[in-house]
């Protein structure tokens, strides 16, 4: 597991992820939904994708690939959702900065790669937090959730929903703490 | 008491699909053999099997984050068959040939650009922190972004022909379930210019880096050996579809153009006790002589010739440049992958032009069979479905070949090879590492199918004396 993921920045501070309304968002969720619980993020965020919130752009993969430093580089806000084997839950959010490089003979990119990319290539630097829901099976393979990370993906739901919710005449913008959420802290149980 | 010792390279994932590599030194400390293993999926019939038929070209892409399109087309192609439809509409064929020329233009230039160049553009022994896609990001930004804007395109073929950039549905048993829209068909026509011309511009890269290198290339993971691959039946190169050919080190023949339906009765596949994957082999000749490269390598090595003008002319060069024999330098994988990107915005380019591509006759249908065979030319090389359909029309029975398994026994000479040259001692070396990595991700395997690998991937050696003790270790993380 990456340090990249469990870095000392448990919880997402409240103001990191404020939302302007002019502030363009890309949430991208990734994982193989054939692989049990490695489905939780593009679950999240096909959901979150069927509710059209204004401004926000809602995009699932396999894998994260160099052609997402190139979508990364137009949006102002970055969130990043995968399945956390390791994690504490129901999820763990916190803010990302560009970092890391490809490992051996992997395709895929970890987030931190995507940002650094699109700020070498692209000279762009937007805001990014990795929300890790945690998930408790990967090895085999089926289109089901574990009951654990059914758990967390509602409670997941419901914490991003808040923070991106389009900002009121006036207020400065949703919030990316589950407290503010009605759910458990992004941190606890 | 084992007179051998062996040195493990053993990356780590988070869950399946990782690979290892094993040298064995015998009691003089010379590499006696390589073995690459490579955790292949499993489980996946049992997954699909009891399932309907005509969800299989959507299911079949859970097995890999790489080329989910190609396993969509191979299952879809197999499928065919089982629906009869033995000759698919212009419009379904059209579609179908766009969508796959996209995945291997977009795969191709993931592969080049981001995972072989920073090996060829900084050296095999430069440090790991500077030799990959950051670093080519820092010192060839230029090239970096072509490589992205190459990919995203072949992405965009893909969405507007399977309707998403992943898990598409575009092709179903009989056809397809769209055509292309004028404004997709407008848009990507637009962008085709500079694709085309940074396409030229890679051949011309992984040409004079070939060139420039010839002396280290020829003898670095380099070995004759059988190639196979689909050929039109013309004998074009053809990724979509063909008959099965197969030539040896001389160029000549060993399996002359055979139905793609008829793959069990010329390819066996070996199982190996140390390994989870299979050995695959040309029957005529045994599991001992009849192993076979795949991939762009091969497949320039049992076409004739490429039926569009530029990657015909890149084609010649290159064969020229082999001394008119089928490639043997692992290296060579490079240039024969860019020919290939060439060629495949040619096609696209062609069937942009077409205009079958948005026709309305999308499905066709006849007799129903009770099991099918689906072959194409995956970006790294020959994939093979096969279902038995039951006639409750649920999945009895499947059996997959993919390409990383094809050439599993050219990467472990691979790295036999590398190694025979670059491991002395108990010593584990940064060049020894280095020097592997380059070997195996020449043939651009799949280690990361069917679930992606978000975690670290550290390369783990030891030196096992040969009484079994660790007399070295060695490690690299990301």
């Amino acid at each position: 597991m990456s340090d990249e993921r469990h870095g000392s920045g448990h919880v997402t501070r409240q103001e990191s992820i404020r939302r302007s309304a002019d502030e363009t968002v890309l949430v991208v969720g990734w994982g193989n939904p054939g692989r049990l619980d490695d489905a939780l993020g593009p679950r999240l965020v096909e959901w979150l994708g069927a509710l059209g919130i204004p401004g926000v752009h809602a995009e699932t993969a396999y894998q994260l690939q160099v052609e997402h430093a190139d979508a990364v580089a137009s949006a102002d806000l970055v969130v990043f959702v995968d399945a956390d084997a390791e994690g504490p839950a129901p999820f763990l959010a916190r803010p990302l900065e560009p970092s890391g490089r490809p490992a051996f003979s992997t395709h895929a990119l970890t987030p931190g790669t995507v940002l650094a990319l699109a700020a070498d290539l692209f000279g762009a630097r937007p805001r990014a937090v990795l929300l890790g829901i945690r998930g408790y099976a990967f090895d085999g393979f089926g289109e089901r959730l574990t009951p654990g990370a059914e758990n967390n993906l509602r409670a997941a739901r419901a914490w991003i929903a808040a923070a991106l919710a389009p900002p009121a005449d006036g207020d400065a913008g949703g919030t990316a703490d589950g407290r503010n959420a009605g759910t458990a802290p992004a941190h606890a149980t | 008491m084992s007179t051998t010792r062996r040195v493990v390279i053993e990356p780590l994932t988070r869950v399946e699909g990782h690979g290892k590599v094993t040298i064995r030194l015998d009691a003089a400390g010379d590499v006696e053999s390589a073995r690459l293993h490579i955790v292949e999926f499993r489980g996946f019939e049992r997954f699909i099997q009891g399932r309907p038929y005509w969800e299989m070209p959507v299911a079949v892409q859970r097995l890999c984050g790489i080329c989910p399109v190609s396993h969509h087309l191979a299952a879809a192609k197999a499928l065919d068959v089982v629906v009869g439809a033995d000759v698919l509409t212009p419009t379904a064929e059209k579609v179908r040939r766009l969508m796959h020329y996209g995945q291997i233009y977009q795969s191709h230039a993931l592969h080049f650009f981001h995972l072989a160049s920073p090996d060829l553009l900084f050296g095999f022994d430069a440090a790991p922190a500077k030799r990959n896609v950051i670093g080519v990001a820092g010192a060839y930004p230029e090239l970096a972004r072509q490589g992205i804007l190459m990919r995203k395109y072949g992405q965009e073929v893909i969405r507007a022909t399977a309707g998403k950039k992943i898990h598409g549905t575009g092709a179903i048993p009989g056809g397809v379930n769209r055509s292309l829209a004028p404004g997709d068909r407008k848009a990507l026509a637009e962008d085709l210019p500079r694709q085309k011309e940074w396409a030229r511009a890679a051949v011309g890269i992984a040409r004079d880096y070939t060139l420039e290198h010839a002396s280290l290339l020829s003898e670095f993971a380099a070995f004759p050996s059988n190639h196979l691959g689909l050929v039109r039946r013309d004998g074009a190169l053809d990724l979509y579809d063909g008959v099965l050919r197969a030539v040896g080190p001389d160029g000549k023949r060993v399996l002359d153009d055979v139905e793609d339906g008829r793959y069990l009765e010329v390819i066996g596949e070996e199982v190996r006790p140390w390994s989870y994957m299979k050995f695959p082999f040309l029957r005529s000749l045994g599991p001992e002589e009849g192993w076979y490269r795949v991939g762009p390598l091969a497949r320039l090595a049992v076409c004739d010739r490429i039926d569009t003008p530029d990657a015909e002319a890149a084609r010649r060069e290159f064969v020229e440049a082999m001394g008119g024999l089928p490639g043997r330098m692992s290296l060579a994988y490079h240039w024969a992958r860019m020919v290939e990107t060439l060629h495949a915005i040619e096609v696209i380019e062609r069937l942009l032009a077409d205009d079958d591509i948005s026709g309305s006759e999308r499905v066709t249908s006849g007799e129903r069979r009770s099991e099918g065979v689906g072959v194409l030319e995956a970006p790294r090389g020959t994939l093979f479905h096969h279902y038995v359909i039951g006639d409750d029309d649920t999945v009895v029975r499947a059996n997959l070949i993919v390409s990383t398994t094809s050439n599993n026994e050219p990467m472990n000479r691979a790295v036999e090879s590398v190694a025979r040259r670059y491991l002395t001692g108990t010593e584990i070396t940064e060049g020894l590492l280095n020097h592997v990595e380059v070997a195996i991700r020449a043939y651009d395997p799949c280690l990361s199918c069917a679930t992606h690998a978000m975690g670290r991937m550290p390369l783990v050696l030891e030196v096992h004396d040969a009484a079994g003790h660790v007399v070295g270790e060695g490690r690299r993380d990301p």
